[in-house]
């Protein structure tokens, strides 16, 4: 499957090695965790925007899902259609991403998934999600 | 003034828009700018010379510089499709402010023709730090945004197809009407439900169109309306919100946009209720897309707007009539549709429209959106008998 493979920014470096050893990590702030990482975490948490990484269950539900006939940006069209999924983790933040692992078409909303790797070609793993 | 509010202070006087059935124009750029802006002058009566005011949804300052006109008020919010709602917004609030008299907004983009002709315009995309925690994920903006949304509505709601494609249905029986239309002929149900899948539960025909297009209007105080050439429109109410930027990830609820804070407090500052509105004008880039703002803008609950939308209700006929001119879906769609809501519901509180015209409308809203279901901007105009 090709797809567009993620820079690496200078705050995130913990997460990408972790997904080497195929860790999901999630960024929090304070006890708050959130979604997309940054390097200060965002306003609304009332937090000091200090980031700290600490380890995800990797399971969660599909909150929202569209297959996605026409590829997207990386995407080759030889690849197929495939489900690219909100997914709502255990610990409440939502992230963007790919349900892999049975016909696209399969994945609904409020679908038990787990977390599983796409490998990169430096090593890093793009966490993706399939079902539970 | 003795209160703050921006109600009946300002009018739109003027009005120009571009377009063509092959769905490319053969001009772009400060050019079309420069041709949209004289005609929407021309229609008020007005010279450029009087213009002491300029929005446009990127830096304005060159473009001045190309016009030829020095103006004491800017405003380049670019923030998408509802940009030109909330450049009225501003302009109003500068013109009732004494800081201008006489604001000209202006857009176009020529996307079909730059394809044709090979031009490339500037514009980082995706967007920093979504090509990090995204982009891999292959998500096809924007139809697949506004898919996603689509999905939790129906798995939420129960929402259906069927009803999706009858908001299309009813936007092209109005772009029937409309010979500037670029899409006339009769559509169905069914021809939508078997048009390609893009980005499920999203068809080709859920989909705005892709043309060319370009649009202005003229905004100037009460007073000065009064003597112009054309009847005045006058803004009653406005309001902006924004609940996230363009990622789909940061957006709280998938089934409620921007709108459930701006159409509200629009509609308080004109003191209006939905039921009061003659014309809607709701950005249409998606069929999901208008079916959020008939229940965010408050015309039905949250949650059922399929079925409100399900009779007809939207089209010719109907008691709420939605997107006269044909829409985002059939009539244009340049990329930031959100001009095209102004200028036809200018025209229709002016009774300019033939055979789609709406029977004496008095108010007439235009709710702009911008990014990916992201930033919602809503105006609320009316004629005199409504100031």
């Amino acid at each position: 499957m090709k797809l567009l493979e993620p820079p690496v920014s200078d705050y995130s470096t913990v997460f990408w090695d972790a997904t080497r050893e195929e860790r999901l990590l999630l960024p929090y702030s304070g006890d708050r965790p959130f979604w997309y990482p940054r390097a200060v975490a965002p306003a609304h948490l009332d937090g000091d925007g200090e980031v700290d990484w600490r380890p995800a269950a990797g399971t969660g539900e599909v909150y929202a899902v569209t297959v996605v006939h026409r590829p997207g940006p990386g995407r080759a069209a030889e690849d197929g259609p495939y489900a690219v999924a909100l997914v709502e983790l255990a610990e409440g933040v939502r992230m963007l991403t790919n349900v892999v692992g049975c016909p696209p078409e399969d994945v609904v909303v409020g679908m038990p998934v787990r977390v599983c790797w796409h490998e990169l070609s430096d090593g890093r793993k793009l966490p993706m999600f399939t079902p539970a | 003034m003795t209160d703050r509010s921006l109600r009946g202070t300002a009018a739109l006087v003027g009005v120009a828009d571009a377009v063509s059935p092959t769905g490319e124009l053969d001009t772009f750029g400060f050019e079309l700018e420069a041709r949209m802006i004289r005609e929407a002058l021309a229609d008020a009566g007005l010279r450029p010379s009087d213009v002491d005011g300029l929005c446009c949804a990127a830096p304005p300052s060159a473009l001045a510089e190309y016009l030829g006109i020095r103006p004491r008020f800017y405003e380049g919010t670019a923030i998408g499709g509802s940009s030109f709602e909330i450049h009225v917004e501003h302009a109003a609030a500068a013109i009732a402010a004494g800081l201008c008299e006489v604001v000209v907004g202006v857009y176009e983009a020529t996307p079909r023709s730059d394809r044709r002709h090979g031009r490339t315009r500037g514009g980082a995309y995706p967007p920093r730090p979504a090509a990090e925690w995204e982009a891999g994920y292959g998500l096809r903006e924007p139809m697949g945004a506004y898919a996603l949304a689509a999905s939790r509505h129906m798995a939420t709601y129960g929402t259906t197809s069927e009803q999706l494609a009858q908001i299309a249905v009813d936007t092209r029986r109005w772009a029937e009407l409309n010979p500037r239309a670029r899409h006339r002929a009769p559509l169905t149900i069914v021809e939508v439900l078997d048009s390609p899948m893009q980005a499920s539960p999203l068809h080709l025909l859920d989909c705005c169109l892709v043309t060319d297009g370009a649009g202005a209007f003229v905004l100037t105080s009460a007073d000065r309306a009064r003597d112009l050439a054309r009847p005045p429109v006058y803004l009653l109410g406005a309001a902006t919100y924004a609940d996230h930027g363009q990622s789909m990830s940061q957006m709280p609820d998938l089934t409620t946009t921007a709108g459930a804070v701006s159409g509200p407090a629009a509609f308080a500052m004109a003191g209006i209720k939905p039921d009061d509105v003659d014309v809607l004008m709701g950005y249409d880039s998606f069929t999901i897309t208008t079916l959020l703002h008939l229940e965010d803008l408050g015309f039905c609950a949250k949650g059922e707007g399929g079925a409100f939308a399900e009779d007809g209700r939207l089209g010719p006929g109907g008691a709420l009539p939605t997107n006269t001119n044909g829409g985002g879906l059939s009539y244009t769609h340049p990329g930031q549709y959100g001009m095209f809501l102004i200028v036809e519901a200018v025209r229709q509180l002016r009774g300019e429209c033939g055979a789609r015209q709406v029977a004496d409308p008095t108010i007439a809203v235009a709710h702009g959106s911008g990014g990916n279901l992201s930033t919602m901007a809503t105006l609320v105009l009316g004629t005199e008998a409504a100031r």
